[in-house]
């Protein structure tokens, strides 16, 4: 079993390596949707710094949707998945490698690169922290909720905006989250409350969402 | 409420009272009628089905 | 327990016999609780002494708020109906209860919004009741959505069943951060149902519309399905004479 696990993860890997592009076009997509909103609301940085929680938090759920678009579509297309389901290995687990594996790409690069966007937001450094601290519970449930979108649209042609609207309801949780923890770090308060409940989100994502996304893989292969 | 007048005005709060009734009755009968009119659409094109198969 | 109801929910034929002799009842008993109710409740209900008559549009608002969830709640159960015993009839009544359903929110959150003008002067606020209405505005959105993105009739009830389920498993979680939310960025929270105390000549109108909601709800239920089992069971026997009956 761990060695189908490491044998899922080293494939996975090498195969995001040979395109660079589909791991960077999220980072620049939330680089770009972070700066659009200083250019529309204006440079003042007492107003930049009330909306920044929300807008790196809104950024970073658009990005996540983004990249999970085409988790599951080469697998589908060139008829790996089937594999997948058919095989011996219980899909839950098998999945919950991938998607984990795409988070460490995506997701774990956004919480590296946020602190840089919180200070273009003119945020304290002292809220930093925070925001790192949240952004790493909450980007694995957005990448585990957006798998299973991913998993009930893998055969179809319609994009990214049907997934969007799936599973955008969904984030709210961790987006009120999020954003509560950051607002509550910006007055001086404990964010221990905050932190425990986006861990609780976390753990029932890593144990219900792998459910859900193999259902949803086995109904998309039978078809 | 004494009279018409009265009834339809709701102490100025008529306009939202009112407005809201009225949209719900028409949203009520719209999920009526367009099941009633599909089947009778429905009904129709099975005659004129009928009637191609016939000749 | 006598299974053999369910083994018979199996049979389309059955289902459409029996609804279409229930559904006359359903429509009458709503016409008639809806026609009571509101007359009841907009004129001769006593008016509230700190909203005036405004607060009449909770005869409409309540029993459509309620009606919104219960569907939704129903997507889930037919949801996994359809996925653990496979009765095509779930499949049926997931899809088409949802667009009821979504006009039910829609219904709730407009006459939501225009009751806020008069008590609290603005067309639309971010309170907890009406941000969670608008979120399951978009999670029925959402089932509408891909149940008509997919193609194949099987694939696009399985999916839409672990739609529904993922939903109903979600709404706890987002019920109660959104009202936490609220408690965060508004000290004052504007309470839309009156305080528990509500006289009765206030709430049994209420409770009157409620139920001519909920039926009406089954009228317009009953006649989606009976129509799609009709398309579905399109090339059988028993749907031609059916049909032919009917013109």
């Amino acid at each position: 079993m761990r060695r189908v696990v490491w044998l899922l993860f080293c494939r996975e890997w090498r195969l995001a390596w040979r395109r660079p592009g589909d791991l960077l076009n999220p980072l620049v997509f939330f680089a770009l949707v972070v700066s659009l909103f200083p250019l529309a609301v204006g440079p003042e940085p007492s107003m930049l710094r009330s909306m920044a929680p929300g807008v790196i938090w809104v950024a970073a759920l658009l990005a996540t949707l983004l990249s999970l678009d085409g988790l599951f579509r080469s697998d589908y297309d060139d008829g790996s998945l089937e594999q997948w389901v058919l095989s011996p290995h219980p899909l839950a687990l098998m999945v919950l490698v991938k998607v984990l594996h795409h988070w460490l790409l995506s997701g774990l690069a956004m919480v590296l690169l946020a602190p840089l966007f919180g200070l273009m937001l003119a945020l304290p450094l002292s809220s930093l922290p925070v925001l790192v601290l949240t952004l790493l519970l909450g980007t694995p449930v957005l990448s585990l909720l957006g798998a299973v979108g991913a998993a009930l649209t893998v055969g179809l042609k319609s994009g990214g905006v049907l997934l969007a609207l799936l599973i955008l309801p969904l984030y709210i949780p961790v987006l009120i989250l999020g954003t509560g923890a950051m607002d509550a770090a910006l007055q001086g308060m404990p964010v221990t409350g905050y932190a425990l409940w986006l861990g609780c989100l976390a753990m029932l994502a890593l144990s219900l969402a792998p459910i859900a996304i193999a259902a949803g893989l086995r109904i998309g292969v039978s078809e | 409420m004494n009279n018409l007048a009265d009834m339809l005005a709701m102490d100025g709060h008529g306009v939202y009272v009112w407005s809201s009734y009225a949209i719900t009755l028409v949203v009520l009968a719209l999920n009526v009628v367009q099941p009633w009119l599909a089947r009778r659409r429905l009904v129709n094109e099975e005659a004129r089905r009928r009637r191609r198969e016939v000749k | 327990m006598n299974w053999s109801f369910f083994h018979k929910l199996g049979s389309p034929k059955w289902f459409h016999d029996i609804s279409g002799r229930w559904l006359p009842w359903f429509a009458v008993a709503g016409v008639l609780l809806l026609s009571v109710g509101s007359v009841w409740g907009l004129f001769f209900a006593p008016e509230d002494y700190q909203q005036g008559n405004s607060f009449r549009i909770i005869y409409i608002h309540v029993p459509a708020a309620f009606v919104a969830q219960s569907c939704y709640m129903m997507l889930a159960v037919a949801g996994i109906v359809s996925l653990v015993w496979r009765m095509k009839l779930a499949d049926v009544a997931l899809k088409c209860a949802a667009p009821i359903g979504a006009w039910m929110t829609f219904v709730a959150l407009l006459t939501g919004a225009i009751w806020g003008k008069p008590t609290w002067g603005t067309y639309w606020v971010w309170d907890a009741r009406l941000t969670s209405m608008l979120i399951l505005l978009f999670l029925y959105f959402g089932i509408i959505a891909l149940g008509q993105a997919i193609s194949n009739r099987e694939t696009s009830a399985k999916a839409t069943a672990v739609l529904a389920i993922v939903g109903v498993v979600n709404i706890p979680i987002i019920k109660y951060s959104v009202d936490w939310w609220n408690t965060l960025h508004q000290p004052a929270t504007f309470k839309i149902t009156e305080k528990p105390a509500m006289p009765v000549e206030m709430w049994l109108p209420l409770l009157l519309m409620v139920l001519g909601f909920y039926a009406l709800f089954t009228v317009s239920l009953l006649m989606r399905m009976r129509l799609e089992v009709l398309r579905r069971e399109h090339k059988t026997r028993w749907v031609r004479e059916v049909l032919e009956k009917s013109s």
